[in-house]
């Protein structure tokens, strides 16, 4: 049986992240050749609309209000709700994002309905769809399914691939007014902290430091390094507990859990609670001072050595390549 | 003010996770308070010791959880709440707890409820703002700083690395992010005192709630460990030659860069 599916695309500083292309082929993957229906929330986002359906979804459905600038849980329930109603979906995709897992689990409770989380795989096709998610922060997997009526589950960023972008394909972009009313909170102010904008959850390079690094400006060569490959930086707990770094650059059991394409993990020990946050990354360099750290037990290349002297030499050599 | 913090029982962090019989095998493993709960409960102590009133932690689970809850209320909680469903419920998801959780709550008539953001065994994150969502009050996820002024609340949240700065009110549910505080230790006198603060044990039955209204919505079918990653290749020579050959392996043979 087909199913019709609505998935929530996201918008940051006037751009789609890339997350909105994989709820479209996550959908398209349940769906069963049922119709996939995007939905952009935001106070200006009907431009977007085309992009979505360039990367696969049959129809997009925005809902615009000066109220809908920032996201909040109140403003962004009420418009999606608002498209829910309209098209009764059989099934909803989010990006297990701050912002599809901050309004996930208010639609899903809304509806009255299950939610699977932070799914990185989706086995078979159509009915047969079953979801992979991490549980004890990738120490172990689960494959779970929803048992009856809606199928609503958030993705994890970087995990499945979106469908090839196709320029040619065209569908309706709707714009629907809703009345958003009521907002219980009011975003005051957002301060900026990411670096170079990249987000850790949605890199494909990310460049991390631990106590190795010694202080806050022992991460300069690692944020050169990131910028240089389009990362982010990330640290262990070690060098946010000494203060090197904001906590909001930890990657752990506790922190982040990433999964990108290069993670070099540089003077970091390798603690099982770090490794937990990006054991399932692609490619794990390590370079560390100490042969006998845990990390290069996990790493696919290791170089044993001061990462102030080895860095250097990577920032030149990948100019190069750049370059050629 | 009537303030609740929401506790779950986790594995220490420093659990290495195995699998007997297709669950988790919990033989002989160290349990704690899920880290970010650990945010909640500090967080509800300070506000408490600053604006008077009460905190209750609560947990829902078996009666193993007592444990944490002592540690809670040996941290300076006042009373603590175990809702234990055991024998009643067999299948328990996200849906279930937060049914269970809200039903209990719905006229003890909180201004604020507290719980981590994420728990990291299952890691869904979806219960407190369930919660909040059946309560019918706002929510506020990820916070790592907290205001209260008589009714007004603001809230500083962190975003993926970015912050912003929320103004809202109570009732209000939030979840802790690293960064809000640093959770104390419970001292010895706190320890001895929780011994005779009291524990209330809730079963199923006390709640307006029939099993169907809670059956769980998913299911797991297969519990496994990530396959072993053997341990690579470590290069050797001069530190440049060993820099120049690992840019060289990752752009030509790994192709990630």
């Amino acid at each position: 049986m087909s199913k019709k599916m609505l998935v929530l695309g996201e918008v940051r500083d006037g751009e789609l992240r890339n997350v909105s292309f994989e709820t479209i082929a996550a959908a398209k993957k349940i769906s069963g050749g049922g119709e996939v229906v995007a939905v952009l929330i935001g106070e200006q986002v009907q431009s977007l609309g085309e992009e979505m359906i360039h990367y696969g979804a049959d129809r997009v459905v925005t809902v615009e209000h000066p109220h809908l600038k920032h996201y909040t849980p109140d403003g962004f329930g009420q418009a999606f709700m608002a498209v829910y109603e309209d098209e009764s979906p059989e099934g909803i995709v989010f990006g297990h994002t701050a912002m599809g897992k901050d309004l996930s689990p208010k639609v899903a409770s809304k509806l009255g309905a299950g939610l699977i989380s932070d799914v990185t795989k989706i086995e078979g096709e159509g009915d047969d769809a079953e979801f992979v998610r991490p549980i004890y922060s990738g120490k172990a997997f689960e494959k779970v399914e929803i048992k009856e009526g809606l199928l609503f589950i958030s993705i994890r960023p970087n995990n499945i691939e979106p469908l090839a972008h196709d320029a040619s394909r065209s569908g309706d972009v709707a714009s629907k007014s809703v009345e958003i009313t009521n907002l219980r909170s009011i975003i005051k102010d957002v301060v900026r902290k990411s670096t170079e904008g990249v987000d850790l959850s949605e890199a494909k390079v990310i460049v991390a430091g631990g106590r190795g690094v010694k202080g806050p400006e022992g991460f300069e060569p690692l944020k050169e390094l990131a910028n240089l490959l389009g990362g982010a930086v990330g640290a262990s707990r070690g060098a946010c507990d000494a203060d090197y770094c904001d906590y909001s650059l930890q990657i752990g059991q506790t922190g982040k859990v990433v999964t990108p394409d290069l993670y070099i993990a540089a003077g970091i020990s390798g603690a099982i609670q770090h490794v937990a946050g990006m054991s399932n990354s692609k490619v794990i360099v390590a370079i560390n001072k100490d042969p006998e750290a845990n990390i290069f037990k996990i790493a696919d290349y290791g170089i044993v050595g001061d990462l102030f002297e080895i860095l250097p030499i990577m920032i030149e050599e990948v100019k190069k390549i750049k370059v050629n | 003010m009537n303030i609740y913090a929401l506790v779950k029982r986790t594995f220490d962090t420093e659990e290495k996770i195995s699998i007997s019989n297709g669950a988790i095998a919990e033989d002989g493993a160290e349990f704690i308070i899920n880290p970010y709960d650990e945010y909640a409960v500090e967080e509800a102590i300070q506000l408490r010791d600053e604006h008077g009133g009460e905190v209750t932690v609560l947990s829902i689970g078996n009666e193993d959880s007592e444990k944490q809850l002592r540690t809670a209320l040996a941290m300076g909680a006042d009373k603590a709440v175990l809702i234990n469903i055991e024998d009643d419920i067999d299948d328990i998801d996200e849906y279930t707890s937060a049914k269970v959780i809200a039903d209990y709550l719905k006229d003890k008539k909180a201004d604020l409820i507290l719980a981590g953001n994420v728990a990291i065994d299952g890691g869904s994150g979806q219960v407190g703002p369930r919660v909040a969502e059946l309560l019918g009050i706002n929510y506020v996820t990820t916070i790592t700083k907290l205001t209260v002024d008589g009714t007004n609340v603001t809230v500083v949240r962190d975003v993926e690395g970015d912050s912003e700065t929320i103004e809202t009110s109570l009732p209000l549910l939030v979840t802790a992010q690293q960064g809000l505080n640093e959770p104390r230790y419970p001292s010895l006198p706190g320890i001895m005192k929780a011994k005779k603060k009291p524990l209330e044990e809730v079963e199923f039955d006390d709640l307006d709630l029939e099993e169907d209204d809670v059956e769980a919505k998913t299911e797991t079918k297969e519990v496994f460990l990530p396959p072993a990653k053997s341990a690579g290749r470590v290069l050797e020579g001069e530190p440049a030659d060993q820099a120049a050959e690992l840019v060289k392996l990752l752009h030509s043979e790994a192709k990630v860069i």
